[in-house]
């Protein structure tokens, strides 16, 4: 284990990739992500690796398809706008079977928005982000340490799945420092006897390519690709559960609204609400055994969000009818207040015993 | 028994999908030569770029990524940021290299990346049959320019050759055609330096290769190269627009 030290949540993001082996990195400049790029540029020099800065993020993340067919770990950060214009390179990315790591430190929107933290992206992270039928990875980390494990995560699962892996972080926990461990840095060097990096006249030459043009191809490589997100679901979802054993409501949240939505419970308890949380922490595969489970014994759910209400549908369906789901919400940039959740807690309790 | 000509290595055994006439074919096999002649197919990654010529990558035997449309340049800095040791090419139409990759092009050639970009200017969108290109000639009927392409409210065409010579990223860009003998010699020595320059790490090289697309043209094969001549030539005219020369030993 490596030594403790304080650090801010982008600078993390960036730390946590190099100790992960990862040594390329395209980017363009957006706010509330700088640090991560800024980091970045400052340290891939140092320790051999590729820091540039593209033209914009449609040029970046193509960068990251030519890294990643090459066959090195690579990573891209943003912000909200900057994932819009790189929709169409993650879908050739994911329609490539390459690997990657994408950040988005999430801002407010639509358009322009605004620079304050969000979780408006939702839908965009877990329902495609891209043309075309095909899922990516999503990591939600509520804490700079789980920022780090996640990052460190993501290259490793991306690399044995062959798939694009999002970091779903905010702008509050970009800009937040905490104290973290960070990993040493481990052999991470992956063969990859697939990547396009020049056959040396010892094999046949490996095409990385998403274009099938007749339909039953492309229909069963597909079909191959939706067998393998299957197994994702199965084996690959992640979620945090907080004092859910007896508790009768239950809040969904994950990522800065998670850390509002644990305090509010402690206070819902401190009155003797019978209050739990459930964090998702992988956004794909969408923790639905987790809520399952928990919706056998709870009498209501609600999905606390900065936003005005997108994974409350994945809580909806996860809970598929078997007890009422609530939302609550703030957006455009602002955080809840745990009170503000606490006084929804409170309303669905039918007030203090 | 002496063999005159075959295929070159570089060269899978796929049958080319190109129109009669079309000069895809020929500077399929003058890239293809380059790399047999220069012996790096083993270090190659080629990039395809949407357009007719998408299926490069299974005509070339080197490895190869298939770029979204315009991103060939991007993606082919990926490649070679990450492996500085493979060669690495674009294979790029007008409308892909010109019109919704500009950006990508202006940027790798202005940073000088050492990548070698295989400029297909047919004056015409190709594969989508027949829409204007950023190259298309003042004139030029096309299927989105029927009444002919009025600069005045389509604007006009773009020189690309022109336009990077003027970039400090750029070590080579030449304009070469295809349409005798004696053009096609040059074409090939133009892309065989290209080639070298990136091998010696010198920056960015376009060759621009003026060619036909008979189908789209409404020509025959014969009348196609002809319309070339006397068409496309008098305004894209061949020659170095920029050549950083040879390196000095
Ligand atoms: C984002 C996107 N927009 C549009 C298209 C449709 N499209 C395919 S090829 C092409 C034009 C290609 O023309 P050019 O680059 O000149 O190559 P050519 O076919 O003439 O060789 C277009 C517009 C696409 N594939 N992707
Ligand atoms: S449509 Fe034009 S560019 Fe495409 S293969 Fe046919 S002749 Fe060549």
């Amino acid at each position: 284990m490596g030594e403790r030290v304080l650090m801010k949540g982008n600078e993390a993001i960036a730390q946590a990739a190099i100790s992960a082996g990862c040594r390329h990195f395209f980017g363009y400049p957006i706010t509330p992500q700088t640090e991560v790029a800024a980091y970045m540029s400052k340290m891939m020099p140092k320790v051999g690796g590729v820091y540039l800065q593209g033209e914009s993020e449609v040029a970046s993340i193509n960068m990251v398809l030519g890294a990643a067919a090459a066959g090195v770990r690579v990573m891209t950060s943003t912000s909200s706008p900057g994932i819009s214009l790189m929709s169409e390179g993650i879908s050739y990315i994911a329609g490539s079977d390459v690997p990657c790591v994408i950040v988005n430190v999430q801002r407010g929107g639509p358009g322009l928005g605004g620079i304050q933290p969000s979780q408006s992206d939702y839908f965009q992270a877990t329902r495609s982000t891209g043309h075309g039928d095909f899922h990516l990875i999503v990591f939600a980390p509520s804490t700079i340490q789980e920022t780090v494990d996640l990052v460190n995560k993501a290259f490793d699962i991306g690399d044995k799945y062959r798939m694009p892996v999002m970091i779903l972080s905010d702008g509050m926990l970009g800009q937040m420092m905490e104290p973290v461990v960070l990993p040493e840095e481990t052999n991470t060097a992956k063969d990859k006897p697939w990547a396009a990096c020049g056959h040396q006249g010892k094999r046949k030459h490996n095409v990385i390519n998403s274009l099938y043009i007749d339909p039953n191809e492309l229909e069963r490589l597909v079909r191959e690709r939706f067998e393998k997100y299957k197994t994702i679901q199965a084996t690959e979802q992640m979620a945090e559960e907080y004092m859910t054993e007896d508790a009768d409501i239950i809040v969904v949240a994950y990522g800065a609204s998670s850390r509002v939505s644990r305090s509010a419970v402690d206070m819902a308890r401190k009155q003797g609400i019978k209050a739990g949380l459930i964090r998702p922490i992988t956004l794909w595969p969408y923790p639905v055994d987790t809520i399952k489970k928990v919706a056998k014994t709870a009498k209501v759910f609600l999905s606390v969000e900065m936003s005005m209400g997108q994974m409350v549908d994945d809580v909806r369906l996860a809970v598929n009818g078997a007890v009422p789901v609530e939302f609550y919400g703030r957006t455009g940039g602002i955080i809840p207040t745990p009170k503000e959740v606490y006084d929804q807690i409170v309303r669905l309790n039918g007030g203090v015993q | 028994m002496a063999v005159k000509g075959q295929r070159p290595h570089a060269l899978t055994d796929v049958p080319f999908h190109y129109c009669p006439g079309c000069t895809h074919g020929i500077v399929h096999r003058l890239v293809a030569e380059v790399i047999d002649e220069l012996g790096c197919e083993g270090k190659t990654v080629g990039v395809a770029s949407v357009g007719c010529s998408v299926f490069t990558y299974n005509y070339f035997n080197c490895d190869m990524v298939q770029a979204p449309h315009g991103r060939a340049p991007a993606v082919a800095t990926g490649v070679k940021r990450a492996r500085p040791d493979n060669v690495v090419f674009t294979y790029q139409g007008d409308g892909d290299l010109a019109a919704i990759g500009a950006g990508e092009t202006v940027h790798a050639a202005a940073r000088g990346e050492n990548i070698v970009a295989i400029f297909i200017n047919n004056a015409i969108y190709g594969m989508t049959g027949g829409q204007m290109a950023p190259t298309t000639l003042p004139g030029q009927v096309t299927q989105t320019t029927p009444y002919g392409r009025d600069v005045k409210t389509a604007g006009n065409p773009i020189r690309v050759c022109e336009m990077l010579s003027s970039l400090d990223g750029v070590a080579l860009a030449q304009r070469v055609t295809v349409d005798c003998v004696k053009n096609v010699k040059q074409a090939k020595a133009a892309i065989k330096k290209a080639f070298q320059y990136q091998m010696e790490g010198r920056g960015y090289c376009i060759i621009e290769v003026v060619s036909t697309c008979p189908t789209n043209w409404g020509l025959a094969p014969q009348d196609a190269v002809k319309w070339l001549r006397e068409n496309m030539l008098p305004y894209y005219p061949l020659g170095v627009y920029k050549d950083i020369g040879e390196a000095k030993e």
